[in-house]
């Protein structure tokens, strides 16, 4: 297929609305099924031992007082799970290595957390599963654990993998550590640049590891049959993801294993791997029964990935003029206990708004006794970006620029080279800084104790593997299936995009999102790419359609199908048979059906290309609270380049979601560890995301610059938005008091240590 | 597989003969709001629940000479909803309002936010500074006691076994009297109280404070009863200088820990804070017309 579409020229009647979705009405009564809504007969509870260490070596595991147990139907561990060689294979930046995927699923040699699975059970009720776990017996020997990024690189530190010499090191060091890998990039001579700036602006950072918060817990229900075949309910954000990884992690073909995508309560990345999934199948191919699993919050918290904290170090160079003429990073990023944190993306993303000619970006992935990172909307960028932006609204600050000017001074457009190489292509940068520009809110004046920042992000966002199928109903309704996991709405955009080709109405087309054995591959519904990608696929698919119905049209008027055109829902005569016959809707060539060739059915796979990034532009309005260090976030406006809005209204959710997570990350959320490196707040009472009264109005001013590689225009709307948040924040508050933040959370203890440490100044 | 038993008595005497009768833990169950999450959490497996909800003398509130008395069961809701309660102790109620969200203040009661004994308790300080007594009933009959004595210290009370806390009396009030509580939460709301303050106080005439008491949460082992803070309102109109001796009083007697909600020299700095605001309060609320 073809990569560059060009735009529809006509008006369009669907996009750009804002209808009800598919999944409301089921979502808001009760009556959407969610990982943990489903079950089996026979079906058994599955429970799991966690480490209540975050660093020992396990001596022993006696599971024999549980097994013994009454109505316990298996007992595992990861004895039950192939050994993988050790290797990273895929992409870099999305790298796998099953070595490490298949401990962190269930521990070996080691728990390198506290929450590590250790060994699981399968009983006929929930309390008999609780009761089996405590009588398995783990013999540990408990080991120094590290918890923070800066000590677990020191030359001292615990080391996690007694054998991992870092990557990315030439020669490779002789010597183990915690580092796991070095990334540099750099494009032209950042020495010689900052020896000629006029300004020079350095500063460092610290963030500690945020969770995504999506509100249902890993849930899922797992069957092994006898024959070998098996089937897994389970809410991911990606059921053919699930179904590749599960069934590696498990040994067996991926064609002996189908998975049903449930309802999914909320991902932001965190579900797009396995947790769950792989312990109730081994659970169900050991005991021969179904095997349901439900994570608490508590586990969520403990087990399943947050995003990492980081310690990063941020200097640039300016002009004064106003041009930044060099940048360097350095980002060392809490991996967790595996490696695998979303540095790249960080060191990417992190200098990619800016036109800058000399910039130098490195990172490092670092293990700790901290569970293994996942994504988060955006992956590592919104990190970075909190360094940079802090920086650059501390250069503007430094030569006296209002920090949009400044932004729109060094902006990166059209042929601007990126720090990985290859250069931008795409607009919608500018327009997203002069958007703010012309806001009222950013002129407003402020009062006592009050602060505005501003802040801009990059992000990438993805393409790739789709597939769509798109059926003819005899009554001239239309099925849209596609296998792409519906996180925000794409049922709905994909099927206003289906109706807008087809020329029918929203309500006549009915979206599904089908299990892996009913479509065609599709990739994860992540890096923004759903509507973007799986829209390509289904536009296409709809395409076949047409041309399939145009066939008809001619068939029963007895004309050649070049004098067939597609027009408005309709098949219409055209050419010399203009005007001849009275148009044929879709839904009366859908009665025609068997008469004029059977089933009208198109399905199309892409791998779609000609992704256009995200980007965005912020401001925030923040009143600290003097006596107390409590900040109160009094306005937020958010100018995102979406392309094109096909449902206005979850485009705009999906800027404010990504908005409110960037305000929560910013002001109080993050992982407490005691000294004995265990978790103290693993639940939303103490781990606080913002609730609805923390936030104000997050105002959202959608810019469109359409996408050429999309029929419709679309950019991935879906994370770009987060990236500038943090920053956006920070500088409100440094403002506000008038001294730098350098650390996330900003939570009151922190802002009224500043403030006080300012009065004592 | 440990058995557990529910009981629902409808009178106190059941109730009672349950409790001191049990072997094993036995837990009376009002809301069920910490007690439940404890439960699922596995931190405590009682053998018998014996749900006091059913019991009319626990779950009613009466006027009783000029004042009020409320069941340690009353729902917290029933108690915002009072407006005549609402209007009496308007600091009472502060505190009652922050515990939890309106659907948990439906099920949750004072009684249990008090037998619960959690030092950051929200409705805990405004009645110790309200003055606060309550009834408690147990196998050896009834005894009154001031609420300030019920708890000793992080999930511990002086409650004998088998005695259970029955109600709570609020005493007629003085003329120009007003009583606020005030708390510091990094949330707006949902969430626990790092620093609690309630602050009761009663003008004179002339606009003199001629009573007051103080009580923080959330700063000790317990709710603490500061009368040194109380004393630099008494004989005061309550002006920034008496405010400023209040902030210091208060500051000074708290004992705090650090810990995930908070650090011990930011307990204390906001400890002076929170009570100035809650006697600004108070003292707005005692100039009143009432």
């Amino acid at each position: 297929m073809s990569a560059t579409l060009k735009p529809e020229e006509k008006k369009l009647k669907v996009v750009g609305t804002r209808p009800i979705r598919p999944d409301g009405v089921p979502k808001v009564t009760g009556l959407a099924r969610y990982g943990a809504d489903y079950s089996l007969p026979g079906m058994l509870w599955g429970k799991i031992l966690r480490s209540p260490h975050p660093h020992a070596r396990i001596r022993s595991i006696d599971t024999s007082k549980a097994q013994a147990l009454p109505g316990v139907k298996a007992v595992m561990t990861s004895a039950d799970l192939p050994e993988h060689k050790f290797e990273y294979v895929g992409p870099e930046r999305v790298a796998v290595n099953f070595w490490h995927m298949t401990r962190n699923i269930m521990a070996r040699e080691k728990v390198l957390y506290e929450g590590h699975a250790v060994a699981a059970v399968a009983a006929i009720s929930r309390s008999i599963a609780d009761e089996a776990l405590r009588l398995i017996e783990v013999d540990y020997e408990v080991l120094p654990h590290v918890i923070d990024v800066e000590e677990a690189m020191r030359p001292d530190a615990p080391l996690l993998f007694e054998d991992m010499i870092t990557r990315g090191i030439e020669p490779a060091p002789d010597k183990p550590s915690n580092v796991s890998k070095r990334i540099e990039f750099k494009i032209g001579d950042p020495e010689a640049a900052f020896a000629a700036a006029d300004e020079i602006v350095e500063t460092s950072f610290k963030t500690a590891p945020v969770h995504q918060g999506y509100l249902e817990p890993q849930a899922c229900l797992a069957r092994f049959d006898p024959d070998g075949q098996a089937e897994v309910w389970a809410s991911s954000q990606g059921h053919f993801v699930i179904r590749a990884l599960t069934a590696r992690l498990l040994g067996m073909d991926i064609g002996n294993l189908r998975v049903y995508p449930a309802e999914i309560g909320g991902g932001f990345g965190g579900k797009n791997v396995p947790y769950v999934e792989p312990v109730a199948l081994a659970l169900s191919r050991k005991s021969g029964h179904p095997v349901k699993i439900v994570m608490t919050r508590e586990e969520v918290f403990k087990a399943c990935g947050p995003a990492p904290g980081s310690s990063m170090t941020v200097k640039i160079g300016v002009r004064k003029d106003g041009k930044i003429v060099v940048a360097e990073g350095v980002f060392k990023f809490q991996a967790g206990a595996v490696p695998g944190s979303p540095v790249m993306n960080a060191c990417m993303c992190a200098f990619a708004p800016y036109d800058i000619p000399n910039v130098r970006s490195v990172g490092y992935d670092v293990v700790c006794n901290r569970p293994k990172t996942a994504a988060y909307r955006a992956p590592g960028t919104p990190v970075s970006a909190y360094a940079v932006e802090s920086v650059v609204d501390m250069a503007a600050a430094r030569i006296g620029m209002d920090p949009l000017q400044f932004r729109l001074k060094n902006i990166a457009r059209p042929g601007t080279p990126t720090v990985w190489g290859p250069k931008h292509t795409h607009e919608g940068f500018t327009e997203t800084i002069q958007a703010l520009m012309k806001h009222p809110g950013y002129s407003a004046p402020l009062r006592k104790n009050q602060g505005r920042g501003v802040a801009s992000g990059y992000w990438f966002n993805n393409g790739g593997e789709s597939s769509a199928a798109v059926h003819v109903n005899e009554d001239g309704t239309v099925l849209v299936a596609t296998g792409s996991a519906d996180l925000s709405g794409t049922r709905a955009s994909l099927a206003m995009m289906a109706a807008e080709t087809l020329g029918i109405d929203y309500d006549k087309v009915r979206p599904i999102v089908a299990d892996t054995a009913s479509i065609g591959y599709g990739h994860l519904a992540a890096g923004s790419r759903t509507t973007f990608a799986t829209g390509i696929a289904v536009v296409e698919a709809c395409k076949k359609v047409i041309g399939n119905l145009r066939a008809r049209a001619a068939m029963i008027w007895e004309v050649n199908a070049e004098d067939v055109i597609w027009e408005d829902g309709c098949a219409r005569p055209a050419g010399g048979n203009k005007g001849r016959f009275e148009p044929l809707s879709l839904k009366a060539i859908a009665a025609k059906r068997s008469v004029t060739g059977g089933p009208i059915v198109a399905e199309v796979s892409v791998n779609a290309g000609g992704v256009a990034p995200g980007f965005a532009t912020e401001f925030c309005d923040v009143e600290v609270d003097p006596e107390t260090g409590q900040v109160k976030v009094l306005r937020f406006v958010a100018a995102q380049d979406v392309g094109r809005a096909i449902h206005p209204s979850y485009v705009e959710g999906q800027i404010q979601g990504g908005a409110a997570q960037g305000i929560g990350w910013a002001l109080n959320e993050e992982y407490i560890y005691d000294t004995a490196g265990r978790l103290t707040n693993a639940g939303f009472l103490d781990y606080r995301v913002p609730v609805a009264s923390d936030l104000p109005r997050i105002e959202t001013v959608l810019v469109e610059v359409p996408n050429p590689n999309h029929p419709f225009g679309v950019k991935g709307v879906g994370e770009a938005n987060i990236v500038p948040s943090l920053a956006a924040v920070s500088n409100a508050v440094s403002n506000a008091i008038g001294r730098r933040m350098t650390e996330l959370p900003m939570s009151p203890p922190k802002v009224l240590h500043a403030i006080d440490s300012g009065r004592a100044g | 597989m440990s058995e557990m038993r529910y009981e629902a008595p409808r009178t106190l005497a059941a109730a009672i003969a349950l409790l001191s009768g049990a072997n094993g833990q036995a837990s009376a169950l009002a809301g069920g709001t910490d007690l439940l999450i404890r439960m699922r959490a596995g931190s405590v497996e009682p053998a018998l629940l014996v749900d006091i909800k059913g019991i009319p003398e626990m779950t009613s509130i009466v006027a009783e000479n000029g004042g009020y008395r409320f069941g340690a069961a009353v729902p917290c809701m029933e108690l915002v909803e009072h407006e005549a309660f609402s209007t009496a102790w308007p600091g009472v109620i502060d505190g009652v309002k922050l515990i939890g969200s309106i659907q948990v203040k439906g099920r949750a009661t004072v009684g249990g936010n008090l037998c619960n004994a959690s030092p950051a308790a929200d409705s805990v300080p405004p009645l110790i500074a309200a003055g606060a007594v309550v009834g408690i009933v147990g196998p050896n009959g009834r005894r009154e006691s001031p609420v300030e004595n019920v708890v000793t210290g992080p999930g511990k009370t002086s409650l004998a076994k088998g005695e259970i806390v029955t109600s709570f009396l609020l005493p007629r009030r003085p003329p120009h009297s007003g009583d606020a509580y005030f708390r510091f939460t990094p949330r707006t709301e949902m969430d626990i109280a790092v620093v609690g303050a309630g602050v009761n106080l009663t003008l004179d005439d002339g606009g003199v404070c001629r009573q007051a008491r103080v009580c923080l949460g959330a700063v000790a082992e317990r709710a603490l009863l500061v009368p040194e803070a109380a004393a630099a309102l008494i004989g005061t109109r309550v002006d920034a200088a008496a405010l400023k001796r209040l902030a210091a009083a208060a500051s000074a007697a708290c004992r705090p820990i650090d810990d995930k909600r908070g650090t011990k020299e930011f307990r204390i700095k906001v400890a002076g804070v929170m009570a100035r605001r809650a006697a600004e309060m108070a003292l707005t609320r005692a100039r009143r017309k009432n």
